[in-house]
């Protein structure tokens, strides 16, 4: 862009050719206008993207933000509602306590309520590697205790509440949890056997971990809710909740176990041998020199691993049991509130957002941490 | 105890244990399914394959009506479940792609927007994902109000339409010349490697390839009269007539799985493209490569091989996946089983038939990757 009649050694100096980055610790505008440069405008193309990606944000965000926020209905009904433009927050404010604990009796809901504190807090303090020790598992027993104490009831004048009434966030997060918790010792026994020298413990695990793997949970589910029952001698019967619980252990247990295996084949092979060496039992080996080397390279995969369960635990709402998502999907029955369903499924899709993210960040974190003391 | 000290008597002993007790859980479990089946008066066995389903299904790929038996009413589930998942890794597989490479843009904006994406998705269940889809496809507008963002595609809460070709006889010659044109890049590509692994002189095999297969489709669809009718929906009564039509669950299941996996498998290209050393890049820049031949000769290889494993089991969980369509209603395997079960009662033989064909399906996408994989793995020496 350059006149005839101006003087070009003013106009090279103005338009040097290539970027010219300003200097380090130059103040505001201008550095921003450097980085601009470099990394939104510095070739053809990537100013076309550039222009593509703020028109796409220019058309997009305004209109999400009236909708969520400035032309929102905060409070009020259905009617108030439909004659709104924005979204109808008024639907979680009036049904938050369905979706949060399902059909858990309506006044009893400071129970679940106080569990689920307890257990998250529980769950902030064992993140803190410091807490790391024998009084954690102790004070995990205690909490355990507590919470089911709360939940079932029945003692020390609290009704009791039958399981088939637990639902909400609490439920998702007992399935999650007690998924894992109760599958990461079937997992080791499952990745030790895989990795056994005697052939047929190893096929029958790795038929096993096969097995599911190559199912979805979905059928492993009806399997829990539809066979189970037929598996059980007469006039036993299985609690819907604990069907759907063993389904997904079993499950868990699977992808878990190669997570393991993972653990456990990257402990060089001078471990073994010296452990040999030293005449270790098998057990002696495994329990004193593998397994504390192997468990905390799969620290990271577990949670990760976690993530999954606690996202795959709303796939128990096709077998009829009330977790987060069924109970979120309860509360638009009301045809009134029905059309505005988005507001209430974004509302559940927040909550196990901020979940599954949390624990992503604090796995990659963790992942740092531990690594630390092996990286050169 | 002597005997017991012995290494190879132990592990005789450890084994035959394991095999008796899963003998004896087995035995157990079926001796009290049995047991249970006979007091309620439930059939066992296959023979329910063969009578009369009495169920329609809402959308099928071959000829299907309720008088139609079980087993091809599993079949009709069957062909669902595939066609969902291969439409779904397809495309899943170009969009992840895409945003992978976008999340190692230079540019900030591009960079970040694909990081929005993935962090979103990824850490929203399926399920819910599911319902919203298929929420937002049921609330659009009747056929009468239909939106159509671009002429002849029509969007209503009786689903997706959009313009059809009308099938010609004649088209048989233009898919021939495509078979034709796609064996000949094939061997003309062969030859291309070998003479440039003998006389070093390179060929252009994928231009080559690309044009040879255009090419010949194109020269047979002008030679046939290039006889191009489309089917345009139209608007008649309630709803509309003609065209290609996508109903609501499976287009809800289709974005769901799509945008879903795409996420996953945008995490797995990138860690593949980083993964490949800086030094190669460069290396081949001083070599006198261009930018596409390092990204075509020394990044894309080395970068597969790292893919293509984890790229193995998006495509196995997507297929996995497939089986949440059950709780929107679109009629894949999963929902026709069940559908099965709760007519015959018949659960052991229904879920076993449903995990034996989601097993196979497993094996043989892990079979083909396994393939895949072993034609980019690094061969060692």
């Amino acid at each position: 862009m350059r006149n005839d009649d101006e003087p070009s050694a003013a106009a090279d100096v103005e338009e040097p050719s290539g970027a010219v980055y300003p200097p380090p610790g130059e103040a505001g505008p201008m550095r921003l206008m450097g980085w601009a440069r470099r990394r939104l405008f510095n070739t053809p193309a990537n100013i076309a993207l550039t222009l593509l990606c703020l028109w796409f944000l220019w058309e997009t965000v305004p209109p999400l933000l009236g909708w969520a926020l400035f032309n929102a209905q905060w409070t009020g009904d259905p009617t108030t509602c439909r004659e709104a433009t924005g979204a109808c927050w008024a639907l979680v404010g009036e049904k938050h306590r369905l979706m949060l604990f399902g059909l858990y009796p309506y006044d009893e809901h400071w129970r679940p309520l106080i569990a689920t504190l307890l257990l998250l807090g529980m769950l902030g303090v064992s993140s803190q590697r410091r807490f790391w020790h024998r009084g954690l598992a102790l004070a995990w027993v205690a909490a355990v205790t507590v919470m089911a104490v709360l939940m079932w009831g029945g003692v020390l004048g609290l009704r009791p509440v039958d399981t088939t009434l637990w639902g909400g966030l609490p439920l998702t997060l007992l399935l999650a949890l007690a998924g894992i918790a109760v599958a990461f010792p079937l997992s080791i026994v499952l990745a030790l056997g895989r990795r056994s020298d005697l052939p047929v413990v190893r096929a029958v695990c790795v038929g096993y971990i096969e097995l599911i793997r190559g199912v979805p949970l979905v059928s492993v589910l009806f399997m829990a809710s539809v066979m189970f029952p037929l598996f059980m001698p007469e006039g036993v019967t299985v609690d819907k909740l604990l069907r759907a619980q063993i389904g997904i252990i079993l499950f868990t247990a699977a992808y878990l176990a190669e997570a393991v295996r993972g653990g456990l084949q990257a402990i060089p092979r001078g471990q073994y041998e010296a452990a040999d060496a030293m005449g270790l039992s098998y057990w002696q080996k495994t329990v004193l020199i593998v397994l504390p080397q192997a468990l905390r390279i799969v620290i990271p995969p577990m949670v990760n691993q976690f993530i999954s369960t606690f996202k795959d635990t709303s796939l128990v709402t096709i077998v009829g049991l009330f977790d987060l998502l069924t109970s979120v999907k309860a509360s638009l029955a009301d045809p009134e509130w029905r059309p505005f369903f988005i507001e209430a499924y974004v509302f559940a899709a927040l909550i196990y957002w901020c979940f599954c993210f949390l624990m992503s960040r604090y796995s990659q974190r963790l992942e740092e941490d531990l690594m630390a003391g092996t990286r050169r | 105890m002597r005997l017991f000290n012995n290494r190879r008597f132990r592990a005789i002993l450890y084994q035959v244990l394991v095999i008796a007790g899963t003998v004896a859980v087995g035995f157990y479990l079926v001796s009290n399914t049995l047991d249970n089946l006979a007091q309620r008066g439930i059939a066992t066995g296959l023979t329910f394959l063969g009578r009369e389903a009495g169920f329609d299904i809402s959308e099928s790929l071959i000829d299907y009506s309720a008088a139609d038996t079980y087993g091809e009413a599993l079949v009709v589930g069957l062909l669902n479940t595939l066609k969902v998942s291969l439409i779904g890794i397809v495309l899943a597989s170009l969009i992840g792609t895409v945003i992978g490479i976008a999340r190692l843009s230079s540019n900030w904006l591009v960079a970040r927007l694909a990081t929005v994406y993935v962090e979103g998705v990824r850490n929203i269940p399926l399920l819910l994902q599911l319902f919203v889809w298929y929420g937002v496809i049921t609330a659009l507008p009747s056929p009468r109000q239909a939106l159509a963002p671009m002429p002849g595609v029509f969007l209503t809460n009786r689903g997706l339409r959009i313009p059809s070709i009308d099938w010609n006889p004649a088209y048989w010659v233009v898919l021939a010349s495509l078979f034709a044109g796609l064996v000949g890049a094939f061997l003309m590509a062969r030859w291309g490697r070998r003479r440039h692994e003998a006389t070093g002189q390179p060929f252009p095999a994928v231009l080559a390839g690309t044009g040879l297969t255009l090419g010949l489709t194109l020269a047979a669809f002008v030679l046939i009269g290039a006889p191009l009718a489309l089917e345009v929906p139209e608007l008649s009564g309630f709803n509309f007539q003609g065209g290609l039509v996508l109903s609501p669950e499976f287009a809800a299941v289709l974005a769901g799985l799509t945008i879903y996996t795409a996420g996953f498998i945008a995490e797995i290209v990138r860690s593949g493209i980083l993964a490949v050393a800086r030094g190669q890049t460069e290396a081949a820049l001083s070599l006198g490569l261009t930018r596409l031949q390092v990204l075509r000769l020394v990044v894309l290889p080395q970068a597969l091989r790292v893919i293509v494993p984890p790229m193995t089991s998006q495509y196995l969980n997507l297929t996995k996946n497939s089986s949440l369509a059950v709780a929107i209603g679109y009629p894949d395997l999963i929902s026709v089983a069940n559908t099965a079960i709760n007519q015959t009662g018949q659960a052991v033989e229904g879920v076993a038939i449903a995990m034996a064909a989601y097993l196979t399906i497993s094996l043989a996408i892990s079979a083909f990757m396994n393939w895949y994989n072993r034609k980019v793995a690094l061969v060692s020496r």
